[in-house]
């Protein structure tokens, strides 16, 4: 029983990286006023860079750079898009989205079946590692795990605790406010679309470089829109990212291991949007929680220098 | 760096695709000094000062500091050079502390928890100025007032020499008014200057040592304060005196037309905002509802109109109930809104101004016919109206949003008195406009009521309703202080209602 136990628990930490990571990157973007839908064209595509890389050069961090910077270049389209010709931003990210999965799709082709001759390491911390349960659970995993919570930390102690947050919080909030206190919105704008697609990038480069090891067209299945969920969820704040990727992490393990005891796995895959729903809908029941759901004010919404 | 001892800005021009918004200015202003501009709606003050503050380049022009010529090109070369803006809306991020807010864009805030340094500086200049905030609140929780003092402490502590304030005083109380004046003479005393946008003439006569004047973008007229009164002012602006009072038929008031008993309202928030109020308007009346803002004002307007669902009481408009929230059986009952926020419930911004003239009545005859809108029908009515309400703009083919803010009200009104309303509820009719516009619509509201219609006329400012209303009825806190006519009351007694003392016996 123990051992199911410790095998679920470790499992939702490997599984809940993936989300954790870009949706701390979601978070970002939206905090600035940009939604970005194209996480799972973005994540694709960053898993599949990741993957041809690895497999060219044996070397999983050059993988991981490549994911980075694929989907910050592909994000940096979307800004384009969204914030220099002040398109519609949902129609934008969905066809980034299809972009991605297009990408990915033609890239990976030729990888299909094939192992990575090298994975991403494990980080084994001397002690640490060897606890008994605990060490199991938390101390045996490979640096992404590791790495995605130390960004995540750093995102929320920036976003908290520092004047760039304050800078990147108030380009979504009010971005004329900003602009008047001499602020470059454009810019901070296009940075932090930018810092989210590289997050859902090494997100990607996650699931093919670590978790999965070999290529398989259809590798993110599914996260990015969970990631759109989880951001709602965790209402734009990074503490609520790390609690509902776990989460979600673990209805995604859970998926698994209830499926031959009979339970639908569709009943499960169902899970993360049904409980976003929820809050939302405690939030919403009182005022104080309506003001706490707010999303970011000018979410969304194109903004034209000077305009009025 | 060196203080401001003069500024200068030499033949500054500025166009936008259909407007020349200023034209060859110049102006001057030199330490100490307080500087009124004056101008109707759409002459150019805003797009000026914006220009001063780096918000707009010039087409032409130069700006001068102490005699040397500065390139203002972002708001922080601005605040470099020693200038700082309050704008017309604020530019506050509301769900952000007062801190945070100081923060933002704060070249000397650390990098690092910048919210705990900038603390001590606060209480700094609160103390020295008398700006009293707390730094730890949002700023959705402040009153308009304080929200401007956050808006003057970011400035200084920004060491803003110059500021620059664009109609600071329209969403204050009286009282708030006069402690921002205390503020400002502080300021100049030590060396400050301030320019001042504002349409309240009495305002720039009290406070100001000089004023200039923008018509149409031109720079009209210029004076030192000793050299002029409220009529020169006026014409200065607007080429001719304001009238001092409005004629109003002598007619007694008729039939009630709106009755109102017991009504209990909750705010947003869940308050109880209006409390157990009674009131009748009748034909040939408008009766004023005097006091400050925040008062259950806005959730009684919006009750009326059928915007708001009561908790309890009764509203007969002519004998038939309004008993749920229900803007168009309000509106086929005969009542018609001019809201207090324009803007955003009174146009739809982005729609064409003939669109816009119609709204509400779309769906009538003749402007509809069962699946099809007659858009012919509706360019006749928006021509009118635009005539008729003199509402200044290029066509009717034009979005709204880009009419100044007395033409949109013009539109706006002209639109809800076209239809011969029974009622019109008018929310602060007023806010923002020159004084022509002001004018106009107050002659529009008693013509209104001499024709036959009943208003419910709320406003802020004593004056507006001591020259246009038959009855004055004042509401603090959710309820009626008294009800007096303005024949057999003074400013100062209303003055003390709108604080809650009740010095009327009812
Ligand atoms: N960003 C803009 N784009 C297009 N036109 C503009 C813009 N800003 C101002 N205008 C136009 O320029 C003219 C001057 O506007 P401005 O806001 O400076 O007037 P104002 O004197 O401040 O008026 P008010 O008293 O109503 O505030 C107006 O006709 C206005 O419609
Ligand atoms: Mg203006």
């Amino acid at each position: 029983m123990l051992d199911i136990i410790v095998s679920v628990l470790t499992r939702t930490i490997v599984a809940g990286t993936p989300l954790l990571l870009a949706t701390l990157g979601e978070i970002v973007a939206e905090r600035a006023g940009i939604l970005n839908l194209g996480i799972e064209g973005l994540m694709s595509t960053g898993a599949v860079t990741a993957f041809i890389v690895t497999f060219a050069t044996g070397n999983p961090w050059l993988g991981m750079l490549a994911a980075i910077l694929m989907g910050t270049l592909l994000s940096s389209l979307h800004g384009f898009v969204c914030i220099s010709l002040r398109a519609n931003q949902v129609v934008s990210g969905l066809a980034l989205t299809m972009l991605g999965l297009g990408i990915s799709g033609l890239w990976g082709k030729p990888y299909i079946g094939r192992p990575l001759p090298e994975r991403m390491g494990r980080l084994n911390i001397p002690g640490l590692s060897d606890l008994p349960v605990v060490g199991k659970i938390l101390f045996n995993h490979d640096w992404y795990v590791y790495l995605a919570i130390v960004i995540g930390i750093a995102i929320w102690f920036l976003v908290k605790h520092t004047s760039m947050g304050i800078t990147l919080r108030s380009v979504g909030e009010n971005p004329k406010a900003a602009e008047s206190q001499g602020i470059a919105v454009i810019r901070v704008k296009y940075l932090a679309v930018m810092t989210g697609g590289g997050l859902a990038g090494m997100a990607g480069a996650f699931l093919s470089t670590a978790y999965s090891g070999s290529w398989n067209e259809g590798i993110t299945a599914g996260r990015g829109w969970i990631v759109v969920a989880l951001t709602i969820f965790a209402l734009w704040r990074p503490g609520g990212a790390f609690l509902g990727a776990y989460l979600f992490g673990g209805i995604f393990v859970l998926q698994f291991m209830l499926q031959p005891l009979g339970v639908s796995p569709n009943l499960l895959a169902m899970l993360p949007y049904l409980s976003t729903l929820l809050v939302l809908l405690i939030y919403g029941l009182s005022k104080s929680g309506q003001r706490r759901m707010s999303a970011p004010a000018t979410l969304g919404e194109p903004y034209v220098r000077g305009g009025r | 760096m060196n203080r401001i001892l003069c500024l200068e800005m030499r033949g500054i021009s500025k166009s936008f695709v259909d407007v020349k918004a200023n034209r060859d200015i110049n102006l001057t202003i030199s330490s100490g000094e307080i500087l009124g501009l004056l101008g109707e709606n759409g002459a150019g003050k805003t797009t000026l000062m914006n220009i001063l503050y780096g918000l707009y380049r010039p087409d032409d022009g130069e700006i001068l500091v102490n005699g040397e010529v500065v390139k203002l090109r972002n708001p922080k070369d601005s605040m470099r050079v020693g200038i700082g803006m309050i704008h017309q809306h604020f530019m506050l991020v509301e769900k952000h502390t007062v801190l945070e807010n100081i923060a933002l864009g704060y070249d000397e805030a650390p990098f690092f928890f910048p919210q705990r340094t900038l603390r001590k500086r606060i209480w700094e200049l609160s103390a020295q100025y008398g700006l009293d905030v707390d730094p730890d609140k949002p700023i959705w929780e402040l009153s308009a007032g304080e929200q401007q003092r956050v808006e003057i402490i970011k400035a200084l502590s920004r060491k803003a020499d110059l500021l620059i304030m664009d109609e600071p005083t329209s969403v204050l109380t009286p009282q708030e008014t006069e402690e921002l004046f205390d503020i400002l003479r502080k300021m100049s005393s030590g060396g400050h200057s301030v320019i001042l946008i504002s349409h309240k003439l009495e305002e720039i006569l009290n406070i100001c040592n000089r004023v200039m004047v923008l018509r149409k973008g031109l720079l009209t007229g210029e004076a030192r304060i000793e050299e002029v009164d409220k009529g020169k002012l006026a014409v200065m602006m607007i080429g001719r005196q304001i009238a001092a009072a409005y004629p109003k038929a002598d007619i007694n008031p008729g039939d009630v037309v709106l009755e109102v008993t017991g009504l209990d309202v909750d705010s947003d928030r869940g308050l109880p905002a209006v409390r157990h109020l009674s009131l009748q308007v009748h034909r040939h009346e408008i009766l004023g509802i005097a006091g400050v803002s925040g008062n259950g004002q806005q959730e009684l307007v919006e009750t009326i109109t059928g915007l708001r669902q009561p908790l309890s009481g009764s509203i007969l408009m002519k004998g038939v109930p309004l008993d749920h929230a229900d803007a168009r059986k309000a509106h086929t009952l005969g009542i018609t809104h001019v809201p207090e926020e324009r803007i955003k419930y009174g146009i739809v911004p982005n729609l064409l101004l003939y669109e816009n003239s119609v709204l509400k009545r779309h769906r009538d005859a003749p402007f509809s016919s069962w699946i099809q809108m007659n858009y012919g029908a509706i360019k006749d009515h928006a021509g009118k109206l635009v005539d008729s309400f003199q509402v200044d703009t290029p066509s009717i083919n034009v979005r709204v949003k880009n009419l100044s803010g007395g033409n949109i009200q013009k539109l706006i009104l002209g639109r809800e008195i076209s239809g011969g309303p029974e009622l019109l509820v008018a929310a602060h009719p007023t806010y923002g406009l020159d004084v022509g516009a002001t004018e106009y619509i107050r002659k529009q509201i008693i013509e209104l009521r001499d024709s036959g219609g009943a208003v419910l006329l709320i406003s802020e400012d004593l004056d507006e309703l001591f020259m246009v209303c038959d009855r004055i009825a004042v509401m603090f806190e959710g309820r009626f202080m008294g009800q007096v006519t303005p024949e057999s009351c003074t400013v100062e007694e209303i003055g003390l209602m709108m604080t809650g003392s009740t010095i009327q016996e009812e």
